[in-house]
């Protein structure tokens, strides 16, 4: 039997998703269901001075309107507020009192029989507000930034070293405010299960989070919430944390002790969390040879004046390349605006953005070729992390055969010397890298006589394709057919997972599956060797294995017993286990993965507009459990990059702290038409240290780089180094 | 009458009749209904999504009389009498459409929620008969967005249900 591990098997969901029978968290259609609009702030920043909803309750229809005068009780707490991945602060209280914080706050929810309904009557509700003077531009408030501590030891003494460097380069670059933008909108069914139990259809990734949230804010027993996301439509993060529309869903389901949907607006979903804005300055001091002997870089982002998010944007820089030198700073800027969030490769996708740009600005002061500069520059240690060697690591290998397939050796690297007509030819190139990361798992499994398993997890499929690697793993370690496996997942009375995010969870709940799946191998060991005449009498646990629903000796194959065979005569229905998995780091190894990005665009001479026309996108990210979902997985990153380096910014007017675009067609985001050709390799990188799989995730790694490869693509063509995303046609033209 | 009537009240309902998935559907609903929560909320077919509410992603996407329309921008009593198709509704009980076999095929999809929609999309596109090479139909295709960015992988899927269907005919 060929593994199911690393063959291009389709979604195994892949039929609900195409004839429409994969359900979405608005769409649980239970009877009496109550429609939930929701009625948001008008002003940034301030108080409710007075909520009139007299109007909108003498709609025929309209159950009620709920505001943070007459709502139920709600927990009094910060920690109450408190989700699994919060960060420090007193996190926002939904209608909860008064005070405004942001644009786009909810300020009343309606609750209607029909949802034409509510949203007629919320314009009906009618709020005055006293208003204060809000702030919500970075450019004005960096000077007022404060510094987080250092976000990792520095080395040597970066400034001096930049002083004595033979060629230096400092530039500033700025990344703006985007959001995630998922296909589904934000949206929570609620039913009303008696005595008090609800059942929470919740768009997320991560139900036992929200199930804890909503039992500590509404003081409720864990039995008494059950949460639910079979299928998630996109979330980039956006999903990690619970967003308000959940806790504002309970609470009506709870006063009117009824099923309750609210479905957030799209445009109402700019006001949850967004990629932080964020000015990044680095130094980069390196020897005539074009050897790194320092590196700067700073960064001041974004986040809400009541919770303190931000990641490290600035250590990738003295983690990609060798450097003796190396410093980092991180300031914070409180604005009024919501709490910034993870999005799609939190961090690398700005900090590497800017790394990349300026080492293709160094090469050119080098006089250097842009790939040689990395070669020459290439680090097989974590200097930030007690110079330790990486568990795996074949960036080479993604250079060589990156630029090998995009033709890369043929680039004059002189800028605007490449043309096809009227159309400026541009190549650039840049690395990306991210961290293997893996998180503690518990999975069940239940293997029936009848040849059949069942897996469980409180995990998430949020299109990454969680689903059918699940399965794939389990067939191959339980030696079944992948159509006798069935997936239990986005469920959180399933044993624990933790959100899914980082691009832990493959890695993560493969080798969680692999656990278990031993243990049931084992306990069909037990009794197969009891069996009267049992060729396996004298196997020792790590002789057997489970292959074509046989339990084998793999010293002497033929020396097995079926499985189905054992439990019968066993006189045994099902053997059901539940193992935890966690990760042991044995300290002496850093766990990435790393990505060579080459990118071609056109650009207009005389109009400026610009197409990203060709992108070869070479990964080293361990084993690659599923070739077919994985590709799409960093094809779809590639698009995003795109986006990030052509189309992506949230914009607002700062007289109004109020966001402009806040819909899906002012709000760029590439359309079909944007993309052409995108090439995806996976090199071969065997990693036996990482974990037992050697799965290391795929989630961020594809977007990491890839901006820094168009905007260095774009210089060549130009000879213009644009510094501030997106690189749109005015910028080119100033 | 009710006191309630003196102030601003939602309007009267009305009866539509429509033919969706070849089953006659009588509906009383108020005239401000969208085909789409016709679709979704009044006969349960939740597998025409919902993405933006305002034409602009293309995950409504339905077939009007044999032509792609994006559904949250009709409002149903305007479609009295129409045939509507949605994606419950292409399938045989045998088999998939070859658009919906080829969206398996070529993972033209991850998170599946654009996914009735761009099919959908792609069924009138094949019918208007106006695409041919990759550009036309990455141009015809752009109303449908699609966040985890299947592009690429949509192209290829329409180009085989395109051959599959060419084969059929």
């Amino acid at each position: 039997m060929t593994p199911y591990i690393g063959t291009a098997i389709s979604r195994i969901d892949g039929h609900a998703k195409v004839t429409g029978g994969a359900k979405y968290a608005a769409e649980f259609n239970v009877p009496g269901l109550v429609h939930a609009f929701v009625v948001v702030s008008a002003i940034t920043k301030g108080s409710i001075a007075r909520i009139d909803a007299s109007e909108a309750l003498r709609v025929e229809g309209v159950v009620d309107v709920l505001t943070h005068e007459n709502r139920p009780r709600m927990a009094d707490t910060d920690d109450a507020y408190k989700d699994d991945v919060a960060p420090d602060g007193t996190p926002y209280r939904p209608l909860y009192d008064s005070k405004i914080m942001f644009s786009g706050q909810p300020v009343a929810l309606v609750l209607a029989e029909e949802w034409e309904i509510a949203r007629f009557a919320a314009s009906l509700v009618h709020v005055k507000y006293e208003q204060e003077a809000h702030l919500t531009d970075l450019y004005c408030q960096r000077e007022v930034a404060f510094a987080l501590p250092e976000p990792a030891k520095p080395r040597g003494d970066a400034a001096k070293a930049f002083a004595a460097a033979d060629v230096r380069h400092q530039g500033e670059y700025y990344v703006p405010i985007e959001h995630h933008n998922p296909m589904e909108l934000y949206a929570s069914t609620v039913t009303w299960d008696g005595g008090g139990k609800l059942t929470v259809y919740d768009k997320t990734q991560g139900v036992q989070n929200v199930q804890r949230y909503v039992c500590s804010i509404f003081g409720m027993k864990p039995d008494d919430v059950r949460v639910m996301s079979p299928y998630v439509g996109g979330a980039f993060g956006s999903g990690l944390r619970p967003q308000y529309q959940v806790v504002l869903a309970v609470l009506a389901a709870r006063a009117l002790e009824r099923p309750v949907r609210l479905v957030l607006t799209r445009q109402q979903m700019y006001s949850l969390g967004y990629r932080p804005a964020m000015i990044q300055r680095i130094e980069l001091g390196a020897s005539a040879g074009g050897t790194l002997d320092t590196v700067t870089h700073e960064a001041i982002t974004v986040t809400s004046q009541y919770e303190d998010f931000f990641r490290n944007e600035t250590t990738w820089s003295g983690l990609l390349y060798r450097s003796a030198n190396a410093k980092y700073t991180h300031k914070l800027t409180r604005l009024d605006l919501p709490t910034s969030c993870d999005m799609r490769g939190p961090s690398a996708t700005t900090g590497v953005y800017a790394l990349e740009s300026a080492m293709d600005e160094l090469a050119v002061a080098l006089r250097l070729d842009p790939l040689e500069l990395r070669l020459r520059c290439y680090s097989d240690r974590d200097q930030n992390n007690g110079d330790l060697p990486f568990s795996s690591k074949n960036l080479l290998e993604c250079y060589r055969q990156g630029a090998e397939i995009f033709g890369w050796a043929k680039r004059n690297r002189e800028p605007r010397s490449m043309r096809d007509g009227s159309e400026l030819v541009g190549w650039g190139m840049a690395t990306g890298v991210w961290e293997a990361l893996q998180v503690p798992i518990t999975v069940r499994i239940v293997l029936t006589a009848n040849g059949h398993a069942e897996v469980a997890c409180a995990t998430s499929d949020i299109g990454t394709g969680t689903y059918t690697i699940m399965a794939q793993v389990a067939a191959d370690a339980l030696g079944l057919p992948l159509d006798n496996i069935s997936i239990k997942l986005g469920d959180s009375t399933l044993p624990q997972s933790p959100v899914e995010g980082g691009s832990w969870i493959a890695a993560s709940v493969s080798n969680g599956i692999v656990t278990t799946c031993n243990a049931i191998r084992e306990e069909l060991l037990v009794l197969a060797k009891n069996l009267p005449g049992s060729p396996l009498a004298n196997a020792t646990r790590d002789e057997v294995t489970l292959l074509d629903g046989r339990l084998v000796n793999r010293r002497d194959a033929s020396r097995a017993l079926s499985i189905a065979e054992v439990m019968r005569v066993s006189g045994v229905d099902r053997i059901a286990q539940e193992k935890s998995t966690s990760f042991a780091n044995d300290g002496k190894h850093a766990h990435n993965t790393h990505s060579a990005l080459f990118a071609e665009v056109k650009i207009d001479e005389q109009l400026g507009v610009i197409r990203v026309t060709r992108v070869v996108s070479a990964v080293a990210a361990g084993r690659i459990l599923n070739p077919k979902t994985a590709h799409s997985q960093v094809m779809g990153g590639v698009v995003w990059g795109i986006g990030v380096a052509l189309h992506e910014e949230t914009l607002i007017d700062h007289r109004f702290g109020r966001v402009m675009n806040a819909n899906i067609a002012e709000y760029h985001i590439p359309v079909n038409a944007d993309i052409q050709d995108i090439k995806v390799i996976f090199v071969e990188e065997q990693d036996n240290i990482v974990n037992r799989l050697g799965v290391k995730g795929l989630g961020e790694i594809g977007l990491v780089g890839v901006a820094a490869a168009i905007a260095n693509a774009i210089y060549h063509a130009t000879g213009k180094r644009v510094r501030d995303l997106p690189i749109t046609i005015d910028k080119l033209q100033r | 009458m009710s006191q309630k009537n003196k102030y601003a009240q939602a309007p009267n309902k009305l009866s539509v009749a429509l033919i969706v998935n070849g089953t006659a559907q009588q509906l009383i609903v108020a005239p401000w209904t969208t085909l789409l929560d016709a679709l979704r909320d009044h006969l349960g077919l939740t597998g025409t999504k919902k993405g933006c509410d305002h034409g602009q992603c293309g995950a409504c996407t339905v077939l009007v009389d044999g032509r792609r329309v994006n559904s949250c921008l009709s409002l149903v009593v305007m479609r009295s009498g129409a045939e509507v198709t949605t994606i419950e509704g292409l399938a045989t009980r045998d088999n998939l459409h070859p658009l919906q076999q080829a969206f398996i095929d070529h993972d033209a999809f991850q998170c599946g929620y654009c996914t009735p929609g761009q099919i959908c999309s792609a069924a009138g596109l094949i019918a208007e008969g106006k695409a041919k090479s990759d550009d036309e139909i990455r141009e015809l295709m752009s109303g449908n967005l699609c966040r985890c960015a299947a592009y690429p992988n949509i192209v290829a899927a329409i180009k085989q249900a395109m051959t599959v269907m060419a084969g059929k005919s």
